[in-house]
């Protein structure tokens, strides 16, 4: 898994709500053996692509500077619905790193931590604050997100705490291989697996019984 | 005294293999389903490392996202085709049992796990899409993952899992006619929104669940990810036992009547307490339509499309305006009389046999109106030739629907079968996005019979009120 330490870039605020991962990756561009690397280029397709194909040029990531933002600021539910991972990777694709918004759906929460994106979960008042002050500098204003301190900086210098469960912050500080670990404790899940099985054999024995 | 649990907590608790701080936990995994669109991509994940797969005896498979749902199923995309392809070698070099296209154990995951009992009460089950709460309806505790946690689950029969907090939405009285399962769910996201339920396991109960068939259940749990929580669950009860009992997965003989004793064990203790609860009126709830590109944006068929003029915060009234724009609607007329183009029966949502007889007694001896073209997508081989049996099919055929081969299909267009941009739909899926059922389709979201009378009237209407059959 990739780390993620810290990161100081310019940040693009799609504040809109509810943006679901249908919306980040079409499912048309996500059916396939190796779509890796295929996907940056439809990220947000219905919001950065007018229906003639060319770019809208209302949309916040083709505007510059945004255009090389490493961050997105996202509003509520950012992430709801389908549980594609490609979501994730079309906007890492994008080369966006980190995502700081008021909620995320949790799937596509979990995904990201899975990838190296690091979503930091701020109250929607602050959120805002950031869209806007970043907007007053039309985007020139970068967004610092820190890992190891646990700490947003905005372009004033107001900094601002968050939280993140300290698995998870470990894990992407390393860049731990997750199932290596868990594979460490293989004897704790098979001596829970032996156990469970005298007390459940349906479940470890699928239609067991006669 | 030991402190009263809720039917999640039995089930959580019952799972931990290790505590690992922060609420989090490392917990088993009872069954894992694996579906074409990325099952063999987390297989070969597992492969590419030179790992076996820990338990393939808990591990399923199906074929459902990228397969046609034509007759003879002509016209799979390239890209399906090399997924299933990829699916059915992995699956049977690593031991884990596929049910393939024309076997029975064949369609939608979420149809396929409870049918064959591959899905139990109190057992914790995962799969790589996001609807897999459906599950919840059989008292288990199911949800949705990503790609790189199915590789994990693969590797080690276990997920890390933050405990989520426990809500509990009680759905009392008795639904009006026409009213339906999915009335009632499409009517709590209306009420308490698309991420009411984020970071929570919702239990589903009151008296029009405890009345509801189990495959009613299965439609409720469903939706629960529209709220935004992974999982949705409802206490297994005596439907539950007679809905299981022989089928071919589930316990047998003296193995059934232990699980029984165990799973009368299972529902909430009277005094088990909630992070929140959410009581709703059944009585007061019509049939339900989305207008919108959430979920959330949901009314009563007798009611209005909002107008955002009469809006008064900024931002929302931006959201509605954009909504409608996408959806060619007007702000504050009646949604009923809304001209359709498409209906599509189908999904893990509703696709099920009662689903399937809901929209067929609506379409018996009438026929679908000539603007509109219209489809039935079974949710399993076991459901289409259950349906066959009965005769469903000819009522559809006859009033004008095509009787289709069973997948996900227009739910979500994975197999390139899409509505047309701007054209209108009323589905009986899940989601209205933005793109969902194809480029600048119109989705509306609403019951089986619902969807049957809008193919019948050429427009959204009322299920209570279609003309007289002729």
């Amino acid at each position: 898994m990739k780390s993620f330490r810290k990161l100081t870039s310019i940040a693009a605020p799609l504040m809109r709500a509810n943006v679901d991962t249908d919306i980040v990756i079409p499912i048309s561009r996500m059916v396939g053996n190796s779509i890796r690397g295929t996907l940056g280029k439809w990220a947000f397709t219905s919001l950065r692509y007018l229906p003639d194909g060319s770019e809208n040029p209302e949309f916040v990531l083709n505007r510059e500077p945004y255009r090389n933002a490493e961050i997105l600021i996202t509003g509520p539910n950012f992430g709801c619905g389908s549980s594609r991972e490609p979501a994730v990777w079309a906007i890492q694709e994008m080369g966006i790193k980190a995502i700081v918004g008021s909620g995320f759906g949790d799937i596509f929460y979990n995904n990201c931590f899975q990838n190296g994106v690091l979503p930091v979960i701020l109250d929607p008042q602050t959120v805002q604050e950031i869209a806007e002050e970043v907007e007053q500098t039309q985007g020139t204003g970068k967004l610092s997100v820190d890992l190891e301190a646990c700490q947003v900086t905005m372009p004033s210098g107001r900094q601002i705490a968050f939280t993140v469960e300290s698995r998870r912050r470990t894990g992407l500080l390393e860049g731990l291989d997750e199932i290596g670990a868990t594979l460490r404790r293989d004897d704790e899940i098979r001596a829970f697996q032996a156990r469970d099985r005298d007390e459940r054999p349906w479940i470890h024995m699928p239609g067991a019984g006669s | 005294m030991t402190t009263p649990q809720t039917l999640f907590d039995k089930i959580w608790n019952s799972h931990v293999i290790a505590e690992i701080g922060d609420g989090t936990a490392l917990i088993h995994i009872d069954r894992h389903i694996l579906h074409d669109l990325g099952g063999s991509r987390a297989l070969l994940d597992v492969r590419e490392r030179h790992l076996p797969v820990h338990n393939p005896e808990l591990t399923f498979a199906t074929i459902d996202h990228t397969v046609s749902s034509a007759p003879g199923r002509q016209g799979t995309i390239a890209s399906g085709i090399a997924l299933m392809k990829a699916l059915r070698e992995e699956t049977a070099a690593t031991g884990i049992r596929l049910f393939d296209i024309d076997q029975p154990g064949q369609g939608i995951v979420h149809v396929v796990g409870p049918e064959l009992g591959i899905t139990l009460p109190g057992c914790l089950l995962v799969c790589g899409d996001s609807h897999t709460c459906t599950h919840g309806g059989m008292g288990a505790l199911a949800f949705g993952v990503g790609w790189s946690e199915l590789a994990h689950v693969i590797a080690t029969q276990t997920l890390y899992q933050r405990r989520p907090r426990t809500m509990r939405v009680r759905f009392e009285g008795n639904p009006a006619p026409g009213v339906t399962p999915k009335d009632l769910i499409l009517a709590l996201i209306g009420e308490i929104g698309t991420d009411g339920g984020t970071g929570y396991a919702v239990e589903y109960a009151g008296s029009a669940i405890r009345d509801m068939s189990v495959e009613g259940r299965l439609t409720v749990c469903n939706l629960s990810v529209e709220l935004g929580a992974k999982m949705g669950l409802i206490a297994p009860d005596e439907k539950t036992y007679a809905y299981l009992e022989g089928r071919p997965y589930a316990p047998k003989g003296t193995v059934w009547l232990r699980a029984v004793e165990a799973w009368r064990k299972l529902p909430s203790d009277p005094d088990a307490k909630y992070d929140r609860e959410v009581l709703i009126d059944v009585t007061k709830i019509a049939p339900q339509i989305t207008w919108g590109t959430s979920p959330e944006h949901v009314v009563s068929v007798d009611g209005r499309i909002p107008d955002p003029a009469s809006i008064a915060d900024a931002d929302r009234r931006k959201a509605v305006q954009m909504a409608l724009d996408y959806m060619g609607l007007k702000g504050g007329a009646p949604i009923a009389g809304t001209p359709v183009d498409w209906v599509f029966i189908g999904s893990c949502t509703n696709s099920r046999l009662s689903d399937l007889q809901a929209a067929a007694e609506v379409v018996r001896g009438r026929k679908v109106d000539p603007r509109v073209r219209a489809w039935v997508v079974p949710g399993s081989e076991i459901v289409k030739r259950d349906a066959e049996a009965e005769g469903l099919d000819r009522i559809f055929v006859e009033a004008g629907f095509e009787w289709r081969e069973p997948g996900c299909s227009m739910c979500l267009a994975s197999n390139g079968e899409q509505i047309p941009p701007e054209q209108r739909s009323v589905s009986t899926s899940n989601r209205n996005f933005v793109g969902r059922q194809g480029p600048r389709a119109r989705t509306h979201l609403a019951s089986p019979a619902m969807a049957a009378a809008a193919a019948i009237a050429g427009a959204i209407t009322d299920v209570r009120s279609l003309d007289r059959r002729p």
